[in-house]
């Protein structure tokens, strides 16, 4: 394969309409390496360009976005000359290919975002879904899967030394084959120790460092923006191998350099590699790299420009030094035991210039490479949805074993058989940590901690992508209030089916203007993300899976948990008991776990009532009256205060008065609703009455019982210990599953 | 009191190590680099938790080649305190300070939690502060924590006191509930669990700071 003939080209997944572009661009053919670089950089992994046009319509300015989209990550404004940068990042075809690595090196993939800016690493959480464990056909596959993903994450993390704080996990059907992996990153460091991703200052050195290169992960990108068939099983070889040792040397080893004040820019090589850092580093810069690769540190002999140019091993870094002042910047790596290298220079004309061994093998403009990927406005018509919007009818054979089949469902279980794998306390600022609402991490050179949450929900965004959307901002949101932090900011990461598929595309259409609506309406930008396109395998898409970090601040302090933790306490239901109908019962867990079918539609909401309940509760929280404080969502108002009774085995006793029927009552999934337990009732209800939400007293908790009664007939009456039994011991049990291979 | 910790490449406790001494313990604490040979003249060097030198062939096995093991090494057979907490304790069984050697969790994974303890002797350094009996909370979090030992070093271990912490439940297998050991002469920990991150109450625990405090209190007697 050195001619560039059609057949090659579409052997790039490059368009015939895409190559003309290029030749036009070039003002003649491109030869084989000049075809792989565009292939890389106008993948869709790179260039967004099925969602670009779309993704415009998200907010993405406030007063405290310092840095917005398009950088390795957003950087918001916390106060105190203090920053964070965040970014939330998928790896799901190579977790799927390869789970271990797959994950590992997505985790590694992210850190290089945060630490490319500048910012030092804080907190990782991760947001997956996996098949069922027991699928008749896939289940030994999934739980295979399950392991690897997340011992690859630990491996990553927990040697990288950052905590994973927190996430999400979550079984569908439609993941069996295309699990979904999203990894959030965030870091701090002060105003002015920012770095970009830009090549300034001609004559300035360019300095590859970290890892040598190798023949690993060669189209990585290419993979990630294409459907899996049969023959993707053959792509291992494209999944690359993370070293998180490495990785940890090459984050001290930046952060010192650019301590010395020598680095002029920066950027990581994560998908396209070397290809990807030297145009995006030249187009930013409004410059051109020119680079010899005889000079790149290798692994293998025998690499071609091509295999350099497009290898995805990890762990390296491009940096633009001052010149004159390189020799600073080579010290501290050498003090790290890592290769550096002058591999070229900074040129005025605007041209990607890779020589081999002084003979040019590639000539592009940086900026037409890095920007002017094509731009599809792909046609859309109505969102995928093949269930029926009617409610079938049901009736509850028993709300309590209704209750105790929740506990057991995959959702809605005790993860610590995941987390625990998670080293989520080192660095010593992990106030909340996995398996609450929000996470939160302190920041000890400030009285400012970080709460973050991330959450999707696949189901109600299939029904509903654009009110699905909006649902999970909102819950996003609701989380956050609930340990009294104010969201400021939002990572997204759109994981859809092939968007060249109009109903998918209009799944993503629907979901990207549900997403920007809410996060306007909750003042939290968005500014930054990914996009995971083509998730389907054999003509299967994965529902509609947006993924969403909201990042807030709450002053320093141990915020309530979700554990009840005495007796005697008021019960407050901010925000009542909802509304709630049959047909919007639909993607419930209820709907789904007891039911196994789906229907209708998500619950509606009221972005301003939601709003109000939100700042009535952060009221609530920072003025120290709630002891704890959960939101209602997942299982409905009957599973968050099972929820309550697991950690400390305190009951309690509830009494309703609803006209809903029992299993909606119990089991629907209304938004805008948090159960808050007080030893002051009357300043919680003076809060609530002031914005105008209703706070009914629901109860009060006590005994070993959850007990659940509406206007005097008892719903549910169930032993704490014999839920958290089930709810405890699932997970583990159904990874260890027999099924069929 | 002044601490030294010491950085490996790869070392990831090192600031929680130094944070807990400075700030919430309120001492002297600074960095030394691996390729120190010079302790500064400090009262205890702590081996801080993490994976020094990526762990490649078994925890610990290459940082105890490292120009520093050999600084560490005078400086404890002088009767110096050394303190290994995680891989710093993997690293002790490495180089010979401490007996035994810690081998892959029971159940092959990675766990990160809360565990109690106890003190199983308060007879050392480390210990002397610690109320007789009380549980101590804190978080382990290691792949390769099960303490391994022949019998006859166990045996030995018991009958000379130097069992330094024991865990209640036991997490990873460890013989004998075993979550930390002291060396012959008593001035050589090496433990698991992380007490440098349970010093405040922010983090869900302070019972860590009995450790530190034991070694202010012993560091003052001696001088």
């Amino acid at each position: 394969m050195s001619e560039v003939t059609p057949e090659v080209v579409q052997a790039h997944q490059l368009t015939p309409d895409e190559y003309e572009r290029i030749v036009g661009i070039l003002g003649r053919e491109p030869n084989l390496t000049e075809l792989g670089i565009f292939s890389v950089m106008w993948s869709e992994h790179c260039s967004y360009k099925s969602s670009r046009l779309h993704l415009k319509k998200l907010p993405t300015k406030g007063p405290r976005v310092v840095c917005g989209p398009g950088e390795n990550a957003g950087i918001l404004d916390i106060g105190d000359d203090w920053c964070i940068a965040f970014k939330i990042e998928s790896h799901n075809h190579p977790s799927f290919i390869e789970p271990f690595q797959g994950a590992a090196t997505g985790v590694g993939g992210i850190l290089r975002d945060i630490f490319t800016m500048g910012a030092r690493p804080i907190a990782v959480m991760d947001a997956l879904r996996f098949g069922p464990l027991d699928d008749p056909q896939n289940g030994a596959r999934n739980q295979r899967i399950v392991s690897g993903v997340v011992e690859g994450i630990a491996h990553y993390g927990n040697c990288f030394g950052v905590p994973t704080v927190g996430g999400e996990c979550v079984f569908e059907p439609s993941y069996n084959g295309n699990p979904l992996v999203n990894v959030f990153a965030l870091g701090i460091f002060k105003r002015d120790q920012i770095f970009y991703g830009q090549a300034t200052g001609t004559g300035n050195p360019v300095i590859y460092v970290g890892a040598k290169t190798g023949r690993d992960g060669i189209h990585g990108a290419s993979m990630a923006s294409a459907e899996f068939t049969e023959e993707s099983k053959q792509k291992r070889p494209n999944v690359q191998v993370g070293d998180p040792f490495m990785e940890k040397l090459l984050m001290e080893a930046c952060i010192e350099a650019m301590a010395t004040g020598a680095v002029s820019g920066i950027q990581d090589m994560g998908a396209a590699g070397l290809t990807c850092s030297t145009c995006e580093m030249g187009s930013r810069g409004g410059t051109g790299i020119e680079i010899d690769l005889a000079l790149v540190p290798q692994r293998e002999t025998g690499m071609t420009p091509y295999e350099i140019m497009l290898s995805e091993s990890q762990e390296r870094m491009l940096l633009v030094a001052h010149a004159g002042r390189e020799k600073e910047v080579l010290d501290v790596f050498s003090k790290w035991g890592l290769d550096a290298v002058i591999v070229g220079r900074v040129n005025d004309d605007g041209k990607m210039r890779v020589r081999n061994h002084g003979v040019i093998v590639a000539e592009i403009p940086s900026r037409e490479l890095a920007d002017e990927a094509p731009l599809y406005n792909r046609p859309y018509t109505t969102p995928l949805r093949t269930v029926p919007m009617e409610a079938p009818a049901f009736q509850s054979k028993g709300l309590r074993d209704d209750l105790l089949t929740l506990a057991a469902s995959g959702d809605l279980c005790d993860k610590s058989w995941i987390w625990q794998q998670y080293d989520y306390t080192v660095r010593t600022n992990t106030i909340a940590g996995p398996g609450l609402d929000a996470a939160i991490v302190r920041i000890k050179e400030t009285g400012t901690s970080i709460a973050m949450s991330l959450d999707g929900n696949g189901r109600q965004c299939y029904l509903d992508p654009r009110l699905g959307a909006k649902l999970l901002v909102a819950e996003c949101c609701r989380n956050l209030a609930c340990v009294g932090a104010t969201p400021i900011g939002t990572t997204n990461n759109l994981n859809f089916g092939n968007p060249e598929r109009p109903e998918i595309m209009a799944q993503l259409v629907e979901a990207i203007e549900g997403i920007a609506e809410a996060c306007e309406f909750f003042d939290a930008p968005i500014t930054g993300g990914n996009v995971s396109l083509y998730n389907e395998t054999l003509g299967d898409p994965i529902f509609p899976s947006p993924v969403l970090g909201v990042v807030g601040t709450v002053a320093t302090g141990l915020p309530p948990g979700i554990a009840y933790r005495a007796a005697g306490r008021d019960l407050v239901l901010i925000g009542g008991v909802g509304t709630a109908d049959e047909v919007r019962m639909g993607g419930t867990q209820y709907a789904k776990q007891v039911l196994h079918q789906m229907w209708g539609l998500p619950p509606q909401i009221d972005l301003a009532f939601e709003k109000r309940v939100q700042d009535a509760v952060r009221q609530i929280v920072n003025a120290g009256l709630a002891e704890t404080a959960h939101d209602v969502s997942q299982g409905g108002l009957a599973w968050a205060l099972a929820e309550g009774t697991f950690q400390n085995g305190i009951g309690a006793a509830i009494e309703l008065d609803s006209d809903l029927p029992p299993e909606l009552l119990l089991f629907h999934e209304g938004p805008s609703r948090v159960v808050v337990s007080t030893v002051n009732l009357p300043h919680v209800t003076a809060i609530c009455a002031a914005a105008g939400v209703p706070a009914p007293v629901i109860g009060q908790t006590g005994s070993a019982r959850l007990t659940i009664a509406n206007r005097g007939e008892t719903l549910i009456q169930v032993s704490v210990s014999e839920v958290r039994q089930i709810w405890s011991t699932a997970l583990e049990s159904a990874l260890h599953t027999e099924t069929h291979a | 009191m002044r601490f030294v910790v010491v950085v490996f490449p790869g070392s990831n406790c090192d600031h929680d190590a130094w944070y807990a001494t400075s700030r919430n313990l309120g001492h002297e604490a600074q960095y030394l680099w691996h390729h120190d040979t010079d302790l500064k003249g400090s009262d205890c060097v702590i081996l801080p938790g993490g994976f020094s030198y990526g762990d490649y062939l078994r925890c610990g096995a290459i940082a105890k080649f490292s120009p520093i093991m050999a600084a560490v090494k005078r400086f404890a057979a002088d009767g110096g305190l050394v303190f290994g907490i995680c891989n710093g304790f993997q690293i002790l069984t490495e180089c010979g300070l401490l007996p035994g050697v810690l081998v892959r969790n029971r159940g092959l994974r990675f766990i990160c939690k809360d565990v109690l303890l106890t003190a199983a002797t308060r007879n050392s350094p480390f210990t002397n502060e610690i109320p007789a009996g009380a549980k101590m909370r804190m978080p382990i979090a290691h792949g390769e924590g099960c303490y391994t030992a022949d019998e006859r070093t166990l045996d030995e271990l018991e009958a000379d006191d130097r069992i330094a912490f024991r865990y209640v439940e036991n997490p990873n297998g460890s013989m004998r509930d075993i979550a930390g050991v002291l060396s012959a002469g008593r001035n050589v920990l090496g433990m698991m669990p992380h007490p440098e991150r349970a010093t405040e109450p922010l983090v869900g625990s302070t019972d860590g700071l009995a450790v530190f405090r034991s070694l202010v209190s012993a560091c003052s007697a001696a001088k």
